[in-house]
């Protein structure tokens, strides 16, 4: 394949963040926008042309003669030549799942490009939000296609720069700041993770190339053999430092702490960030380096645990949450989980690895439904102005295009047949199943706690009881309508792709038996699920009271998110501020402040000392003059005798 | 053996020379101060007639007695106000520079004192320069002709000329 | 009785005192030209004395005093300039008045 239209598909976004960059002040609101979506939308036909050429055209390049899918380098320059053996290269890889992503992103990427022109029509630095919206997207092409993990690194940066960007939009807001700080430096303290395993794996591997450590990694690590720290192989801590990185990206617990105050951002950048690109790069990564993975079961079995708890716990955090961008962020964190836990129950010998594929195919999903939900609860927020749905309630007259669209997100993520959830969440179940029956049962239960926090999110903003508005709450524009519709359309049929023939281990051909067993106690769950929300919020009654009264203290935890910014805040600030902050700052101000402040002082005490020397009086030099002559010629005298 | 004459000579140069100077620097109108430098000038022009430098003794009364003292005296005019000519000196500050002149006085009579047989030499005879061999060291490019300094000079002097035409000029 | 070199040498370091000493203590400034006038006059003496009792063949002694003879008229010349042009703006000659570059 040539290498001119996957260059474009990074360059044009580049290019359009420099030219929005820098010659967005002097456009007007709507050559910006327009360009920043034209832009996209080019980036979106060329990149739906790459995944289809990788796909369908049977290219040697692309597919073995068996059918089997390769990966392919379409073109990898070299970049950084440190030392022979450090090389750092920028390149193009396709492969299935990177064909997929450049399906995802720029679908996502240009609905919110799309969807943009009408929500933030009027905000002041509208032009700049387009200049991010494009860097993002350009980091975000550039973090699938990598062909080696350095160059993942870098995108993998450039995201987290451009998310921090994006939260702190409304810079003027404490609130938007302040997240996007935490954002900021939660993801740094989770990349740190990542670098250093980045380095311990490149030391005994001596490369960075994904297709050398993926396609043989017994050979690769065969220098780690004997290697150990602390107990565990080398490797193992290089894999789970690596999952480090992801699990800041992702939100997995204990670094999920960013993703709900990361809602402070706009709502578009939401959906398109902080619930179906970015936040799933830690997903990615996983999958990206998963033969290495396969090669460290630790490193999968923590994967695994570290996702089923986040699932579990963010499930029942968004069950209390009151702001609705919250519900969803959670309800984001938890389905990340459930990729996680899928990856992490991917075994060769249970299915060949369905899980991986399951994955692949729940990311793929998630991103059109969550982006959906998000878009949605963009117009909801703009329709009412408020984040709360205690301000929301009755919808459904008066906005029945956001009512229907969003509804079809919502079955999609309980996983109602047959919209598009369903049928990723089946096959996760199917995977984690087999795999361990205890932690399928959790992911069922989990499953069940999202049809119900989501159908309480629904019925709670669409029925309900109506409280006073303002003014009539409307559907949107069509800038805004239009995404919505065509995310809702592909959440309906996104689910019905034979998943299996495109994105699978190894790039065999996987066909998708469905166990109706596990369908159906999954569906049957989804459906108690959905059932007790109706029951609990389609009409306004105080039974969701007596439920939260009856077990307060539940409630109240949930509510707080089980505490974990407390905890963070009483780690930071009580612990960690004090106990370690406060010396340095003292040996910083007294020591060394103190060295250089002392050094300061002696020069002005001097100075003022000598100050009457410079008096500016001829008759005061010439004396001393005088008298260094004098003594001069006294010492040489002296000397000479 | 010196003549009589030539000591006689000797000691009214020595003496008007010391007199005058401890004067110049002591009285306390400025004129007068000026006068006395005059005599100085005049006295050190006979001291090197004395010793048969008549050419430059000539130079010495020319040029300085002749247009140097002119010149302070010209200023001294300009700028004192009559009446106010006199300077109150302060007894801190006469103490120090009556310090400072006997140190220098300690220094240099300590260097004399230390070449003892150099400084009792005798007065060799010597052939008075003439005009002749003074114009022919200033032109010359010789070994011992002095043509590259009276050319600095020159310079020298026409920088002053420009200078002082600069500094003095009304602005 | 014999008149030495030294002869010479003691009537120029007085000389050169005075000047040292009116230098320091005289307060306006063509008073201390005048004392710097009597410093240069005593290092010229020197040189005609050493020139003419240790070298009299040599004539170097006789053409510096010469040459110092033309600096010290241009010096004076120089410094009598400055002078007034400092009296026309402090209208004063007091050296204590000029501890400043620029007023």
């Amino acid at each position: 394949m040539d290498f001119i239209i996957p260059l474009l598909i990074l360059a044009i976004p580049l290019g359009m963040f420099l030219l929005l960059g820098l010659a967005g002040m002097k456009m007007s609101h709507k050559l910006a926008g327009v360009l920043g979506t034209l832009g996209m939308g080019t980036v979106l036909v060329l990149s739906y042309f790459t995944a289809f050429t990788y796909f369908f055209s049977g290219n040697p390049e692309f597919i073995s003669e068996a059918g089997v899918r390769l990966q392919s380098v379409i073109f990898n320059q070299e970049w950084l030549a440190f030392t022979p053996n450090l090389v750092i290269s920028l390149g193009f890889l396709l492969d299935p799942i990177s064909a997929m992503m450049l399906i995802v992103i720029p679908t996502i990427s240009f609905m919110v490009h799309l969807y943009s022109l009408g929500y933030m029509h009027g905000e002041k630095g509208f032009q700049r939000y387009y200049a991010f919206l494009s860097l993002f997207s350009f980091s975000m092409l550039g973090l699938v296609v990598a062909t080696n993990i350095f160059q993942m690194y870098i995108f993998w940066e450039l995201v987290g720069a451009s998310s921090y960007l994006l939260i702190g939009f409304f810079y003027t807001l404490p609130s938007a700041v302040s997240a996007s700080k935490k954002a900021f430096i939660v993801t740094r303290f989770a990349d740190l993770g990542f670098l250093i395993g980045i380095l311990i794996l490149s030391y005994y591997t001596q490369t960075f190339d994904f297709i050398t450590l993926t396609s043989d990694p017994g050979a690769a690590f065969a220098s780690t053999a004997g290697a150990t720290f602390m107990g565990g192989s080398v490797l193992t801590w290089a894999m789970v430092l690596i999952f480090t990185g992801g699990m800041g990206k992702s939100a997995m617990m204990p670094l999920h702490i960013w993703l709900p105050d990361a809602m402070e951002g706009p709502t578009p950048v939401s959906a398109l960030i902080h619930a179906a690109t970015m936040v799933v790069a830690g997903v990615y990564l996983v999958a990206r380096m998963f033969p290495v993975y396969l090669a460290v079961p630790f490193s999968l079995d923590f994967v695994l645990v570290v996702g089923a708890i986040t699932a579990l716990y963010a499930a029942i955090v968004a069950c209390t949450q009151i702001d609705i961008k919250r519900v969803l962020a959670f309800s984001t964190i938890s389905q990340i989980a459930f990729m996680m836990v899928s990856l992490g129950a991917a075994r060769p010998e249970f299915h060949e690895c369905l899980g991986y594929m399951a994955s692949m195919f729940h990311l793929f999903t998630h991103a059109m439904f969550k982006a959906l939900l998000f878009l949605g609860a963009g117009a909801l927020i703009h329709a009412v102005h408020s984040n709360n749905y205690t301000q929301m309630g009755g919808l459904h007259k008066y906005m029945p295009i956001t009512n229907i669209t969003f509804l079809i997100g919502c079955l999609a993520i309980a996983g109602i047949p047959p919209f598009a959830g369903f049928w990723s969440k089946d096959e996760i179940l199917v995977a984690v199943y087999s795999y361990s029956t205890f932690w399928g049962v959790w992911m069922t239960l989990v499953a069940g706690l999202t049809a119900f926090y989501m159908f309480r999110v629904y019925f709670l903003v669409f029925w309900w009881n109506e409280p006073e508005y303002h003014h009539r709450p409307h559907d949107s524009e069509w800038t805004m309508s239009v995404p919505l519709i065509i995310l809702a359309c592909v959440s309906v049929v996104a689910g019905l792709i034979p998943f299996g023939k495109f994105v699978t281990w190894q790039g065999h051909e996987y066909i998708i038996h469905m166990n109706w067993v596990v369908a159906g106690i999954s569906i049957v769950v989804a459906v108690i699920g959905i059932i007790i929300a109706g029951v609990l919020y389609l009409r306004e009654n105080d039974r969701p009271k007596c439920m939260a009264d009856s077990c307060r203290w539940l409630w109240t935890a949930a509510h707080h998110r089980f505490y974990w910014d407390e905890i963070y805040l009483f780690i930071t600030h009580k612990i960690i501020f004090n106990g370690i902050c406060r010396p340095i700052a003292w040996f910083d101000r007294r020591i060394i402040d103190g060295t250089m402040d002392g050094f300061a002082i002696v020069t002005n005490k001097a100075s003022y000392a000598i100050r009457n020397l410079q008096s500016g009086r001829v008759q005061n030099y010439v004396l001393v003059y005088l008298i260094g002559a004098l003594l001069l010629a006294v010492i040489t005298a002296w000397c000479l005798a | 053996m010196e003549s009589v004459g030539s000591i006689i000579m000797y000691l009214i140069i020595a003496l008007s020379i010391i007199v005058f100077s401890v004067l110049t620097v002591t009285t306390r109108k400025i004129l007068r101060s000026a006068t006395f430098l005059l005599f100085v000038l005049f006295a050190t022009a006979a001291l090197y007639f004395k010793l048969d430098y008549e050419f430059l003794g000539a130079v010495q009364i020319a040029v300085y007695a002749g247009g140097i003292v002119v010149l302070f005296v010209f200023s001294i005019l300009l700028t004192s106000r009559p009446g106010h000519s006199s300077e109150q000196l302060v007894s801190r500050r006469r103490v120090i520079g009556i310090l400072a002149g006997l140190a220098t006085l300690v220094v240099a009579g300590g260097a004399l004192w230390s070449r003892c047989s150099m400084a009792l030499a005798q007065l060799p005879a010597m052939s008075n320069p003439d005009m002749k061999l003074i114009g022919e060291t200033m032109m010359g490019t010789g070994d011992g002709q002095m043509l590259l300094p009276f050319e600095a000079i020159s310079v020298l002097l026409l920088a002053c000329i420009i200078g002082g035409v600069v500094v003095a000029r009304k602005r | 009785m014999d008149i030495t070199l030294i002869y010479y040498l003691v009537p120029a370091i007085i000389m050169f005192c005075c000047g040292v000493y009116g230098f320091i203590t005289r307060r306006n400034m063509i008073a201390m030209l005048i004392s710097l006038e009597l410093m240069l006059n005593a290092v010229d003496i020197n040189f005609v004395v050493f020139n003419r009792y240790l070298y009299p063949e040599a004539t170097e002694g006789m053409f510096f005093t010469l040459f110092a003879i033309a600096i010290a008229a241009a010096e004076t010349a120089i410094a009598i300039a400055i002078i007034i042009n400092v009296f026309r703006a402090v209208k004063n000659v007091d050296a204590r008045d000029i501890d400043k570059m620029k007023n």
